[in-house]
């Protein structure tokens, strides 16, 4: 992010000069007269052709610059420059489509010039614009109501913000790679003391592993050896070297014992904190989050990839620090025994090394592929089994089944790339050892020919060299394990990284009583490049009671979910009682707002606890109360469970109408100064309808309301309507006054009116006098 | 098909005349389908997003109303659209996203920040279409025709 810096030279004027790109900054200081002043800038980066290519458009205060670079990679040579001396009549009118926006310059007479530039460039675009449009004398934008801008892209900024929430760093995080496991301790912390001990334990069983192959040297050489000479047998030695051997068996035996119970519990419970604190913090991303992301995808990530690092970390990793330790302290051991015969036995180790140097990436690359592979099985699953009826009615089971085959074969030949290169690598590891082994024994006898060492330190070390073989051979498959868990640690760790669209600010501004004002300056808003709200200027006074109204695909709902804060809005502000919901913390500023979707959604769970699912500490007169006022009660006691019904996924079937009022009910719980109705009247009958809106009246009461609906009537008490035409507002006022205006909203009324005619003409009404489709985001 | 008469205003826009004489300023075209079959359908919408006329393809348009129409249309649906193809991936800013992608294009030289594993999708077997963060799209229209270094940056996140 480029600090703005202010123009030394200018005195304290109300619009002060700032400057260009520090590459354009010898061309600004030649090109413009010294006492013009630069009121805004845009780096453009298509040419006309809608080619990659560096432009700079500068508005001053005399005139409209506009400066390509023949070169479109460096910014070295000569500028070539066009300017228009400013004028009245001109303006500038920006627009975008599919990702690229066009910047005109026009006149009363047409187009004088145009430039295209991709999205990224939209906010300083939109600044150039306002720079242009406002008058020379008036303030710049530097604080609309004392908050900073940020100088990229025009966000109001908080004070303890340190950054441009718009605008944060992408791309800077640190290559995946085995190391990202180390992220782990993360969660492992808490749980230092058992992990301490546990090592401890494994230390001291493995020490005591390491006694048995020790005796054989005393064994062969002060019994077994001079036995074969005919020297009689020592009982008491034997037994002294045979007890040891089998104390030290018990020894290990028992210490491992309690090393693996520790080490297991404590590596459950991070498996345990990890999947916790993935879900909680996927809880807390935004709806764009969600909006892109698929559900299975999801869903695998946090169950099975959790599990393949709770399974990575109980037993593998396990298993590989008791091999490190058992070779580490085995080497020790013969070299102890004999240098020249140590250093021989470790001759295949470079080999290994660099074997697993080889397979690490590539095995973690196909890991990850796997899991991908794995999340578009649970895809599928996650995509049919709730749209099962649909596939059921055009009687696509067989093509379903097709689709899943074909994610699973999908997922096989993952694995199998993996198992490819991993089958090789086992055995290739056993045969190395084996060679070693070979090695070792011709060494050994050459060396006890010579007499340089005794047969019995050439079994012992031998019997060493064999642990420290196995344990190289198990020791090297943890390769595919780590990368497998490594593999999975980064896709758990994409969605911990993920930092909220809608980010928490870090000073929250306390929000002790509400009034229940609502704002939108100039607000904008895309769905990826779709700019669904071109400045929305709303004001919706306390108590009072919206309705908004306008084609499907408007952006009714869009504008409600910024207000709820599902989104943050592109640029603009939603304001609540004259502060920016930005600056207040989610869930204090969601406490204050009741929505009742078109679609409800239940919980599984009862009723009673559906109801109460915003306020889980409400009483059970509390409940009913509210699904009285919300006119779900009766119907509710006609349920053979009454309020303990279960409703949900498997559970009762309710209506839709029945639905509605539950949630209708679960609005008024918490008793919201903001109350949010997206439809909540549509897809029931006319009688249903009617309930639901004397619900709907107890609710409104007393409470700031924004009301979408398509029925117009059912808006009847709405204090002023709103109508919106694609991504703007077109209108507004009662409902007289915008039949006289004969405008959009008359053209919506007549067409209602017309289809209620034709209706009753047909006698056969379709429930929904408009049929809608609610295009709210998943 | 129905006739009609298009023309570009001095403001760069289209305007189109229909066969009843009703004139409507500010047409765009649109392809009906643009990645599947660019060719196939292209419907010509008025400012309010109604359909004014539907064009079969370009080429039954070119017999029946003449190559300068073809060319406006064309003329304009490529100042409308910005797919630029990947022609060589140069580097990787790291495989986990969100990671920062330098390219060069059929466009020339860029870079873009890919949001995540997600924003790739695959168009078929070969081909693959690439959303980055501000919304532009980028195309790979055949991955086997990429070099051998793009190929293995791109597989990391296939
Ligand atoms: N999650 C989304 N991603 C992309 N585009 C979206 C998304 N949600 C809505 N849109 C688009 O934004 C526009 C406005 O949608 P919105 O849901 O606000 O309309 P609406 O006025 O509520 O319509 P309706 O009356 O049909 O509910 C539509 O063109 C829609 O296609
Ligand atoms: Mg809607």
């Amino acid at each position: 992010m480029t600090p703005r810096h202010r123009d030394t030279r200018a005195t304290v004027t109300p619009a002060p000069s700032i400057s260009v790109p520090a590459a354009w900054q010898a061309w600004a200081l030649s090109f413009l007269s010294p006492d013009e002043k630069i009121l805004a800038w845009v780096a453009i980066d298509l040419d006309a052709r809608l080619r990659f290519a560096q432009e700079l458009v500068v508005v001053t205060d005399r005139r409209l610059l506009g400066c390509a670079l023949g070169n479109n990679a460096s910014l070295e040579g000569e500028p070539t420059c066009r300017e228009w001396a400013r004028r009245d009549g001109q303006r500038l009118s920006h627009d975008d489509h599919a990702g690229v926006g066009t910047l005109e310059l026009l006149d009363g007479n047409g187009r004088l010039h145009h430039w295209r530039y991709t999205l990224a460039q939209d906010a300083a675009v939109l600044r150039l614009v306002q720079a242009f449009g406002r008058r020379q004398e008036e303030p710049s934008p530097e604080s609309e109501n004392g908050a900073a801008l940020c100088p990229v892209c025009g966000t109001p900024l908080t004070a303890d913000d340190d950054g441009c929430p718009n605008c944060a760093a992408d791309g800077t995080a640190p290559p995946p790679s085995t190391w990202i496991l180390f992220r782990l301790w993360r969660f492992a912390k808490p749980y230092k003391g058992s992990l301490l001990l546990g090592f401890i334990l494994m230390l001291t069983s493995t020490a005591a592993g390491l006694v048995a192959p020790y005796l054989i040297m005393p064994l062969t050489d002060d019994v077994l050896v001079p036995a074969e000479k005919g020297v009689p047998v020592d009982i008491g030695l034997v037994a002294l070297y045979l007890g040891g051997l089998l104390a030290s068996a018990l020894l290990a035996w028992g210490l491992g014992w309690g090393k693996t119970y520790i080490l297991a519990l404590v590596s459950e419970r991070i498996g345990a904190d990890l999947r916790t604190a993935s879900f909680e913090h996927l809880m807390h991303l935004s709806l764009e989050y969600f909006g892109g992301k698929r559900t299975g995808d999801l869903m695998a990530r946090i169950s099975s990839e959790t599990d393949r690092i709770c399974l990575f970390l109980s037993l593998h990793l396990l298993d590989f620090a008791t091999d490190v330790l058992m070779i580490t302290m085995t080497a020790a051991v013969l070299f102890w025994i004999n240098p020249w015969l140590a250093l021989v036995t470790l001759l295949p180790l470079p080999f290994i090394a660099w074997m697993i140097h080889q397979v690490r990436d590539r095995l973690r690359t196909g890991f990850e592929k796997i899991g991908r592979a794995w999340s578009e099985v649970t895809n599928v699953l996650a995509d049919t089994i709730p749209g099962i009826r649909v596939v059921k009615a055009f009687a696509q089971e067989g093509r379903e089944t097709k689709r899943f085959q074909e994610a699973n074969r999908h997922n096989l030949v993952a694995n199998d790339r993996v198992n490819r290169l991993w089958s090789l690598f086992s055995p290739t590891v056993s045969l190395l050892t084996e060679i070693g082994l070979l090695v070792v024994w011709m060494f050994g006898i050459w060396q006890v020919s010579q007499s340089n060492i005794s047969t019995g330190m050439l079994l012992s070390a031998l019997a060493y060299i064999g642990r420290f073989y196995t344990r190289l051979d198990s020791m090297s498959r943890i390769v595919s394990v780590t990368q497998k868990a490594a593999a999975g640690a980064k896709r758990i760790f994409d969605i911990l990284d993920h930092v909220s669209n809608v980010p928490e600010p870090v000073q929250p501004v306390p929000l002790p009583t509400v009034r229940g004002q609502i704002e939108m300056r100039n607000v904008v808003f895309r769905y990826g490049n779709r700019t669904v709200l071109r400045g929305v200027d709303l004001a919706v006074a306390p108590g009072e009671m919206i309705g908004l109204v306008g084609h499907s695909g408007s952006g009714k709902s869009t504008l409600v979910n910024l207000i709820c804060r599902f989104y943050d809005a592109a640029e603009g502000a939603v304001l609540l009682d004259g502060i920016d919901i930005r600056t207040l913390a989610i869930s204090d500023y969601r406490r204050h707002i009741g929505l009742v979707l078109q679609e409800p959604f239940l919980f599984f769970g009862t009723i009673a606890e559906n109801i109460a699912y915003g306020r889980p500490g409400a009483t059970r007169e509390e409940i009913v109360a509210a699904a009285r006022a919300a006119h779900a009660h009766e119907f509710i006691l006609r349920l053979p469970h009454g309020y303990d019904s279960l409703v949900g996924e498997r559970g009762q079937g309710l209506s839709g109408g029945e639905r509605q009022r539950i949630s209708i009910a679960r609005a008024l719980l918490i008793d919201p100064k903001i109350l949010i109705l997206d439809e909540a009247t549509s897809s029931v009958d006319t009688e249903t309808e009617k309930e639901i809106q004397k619900a709907l009246d107890n609710l409104v009461r007393g409470r700031t309301t924004i009301a979408i609906a398509h029925r117009l009537s059912t808006l009847r008490k709405a204090d002023r309507l709103v109508v919106m035409d694609r991504g703007q507002i077109v209108e507004e006022g009662t409902h007289d006054v915008l039949i006289a205006r004969r405008g959009a909203y008359f053209r919506l009324y007549e067409a209602q009116a017309r289809q209620v005619d034709t209706e009753f003409a047909l006698a056969e009404p379709w429930g929904n006098t408009i049929s809608t489709t609610d295009r709210s985001p998943k | 098909m129905k006739p009609f008469q298009l023309s570009r205003n001095a403001f760069g826009r289209l305007v189109l005349t229909a066969d009843d004489g009703r004139i409507y300023e500010n047409i765009v075209p649109a392809r009906a389908f643009p990645i599947s079959a660019p060719e196939a359908g292209l419907a010509l919408i008025d400012e309010e997003g109604h359909e004014r006329a539907w064009i079969d393809s370009l080429a039954t348009l070119e017999t029946a109303l003449g190559s300068e129409i073809r060319t406006l249309i064309e003329t304009v649906l490529a100042e409308r659209e910005f797919v630029p193809a990947i022609l060589r991936l140069r580097h990787v800013s790291t495989f986990a996203t969100p990671s920062t992608w330098q390219v060069n294009t059929d466009r020339g030289e860029t870079s873009f920040v890919l949001k995540g594993e997600e924003d790739i999708r695959l168009l078929s077997a070969s081909s693959l279409l690439i959303t980055d963060r501000d919304g532009v799209q980028y195309r790979i229209p055949d991955i086997a025709a990429l070099d051998k270094h793009s190929r293995r940056l791109l597989d990391r996140f296939l």
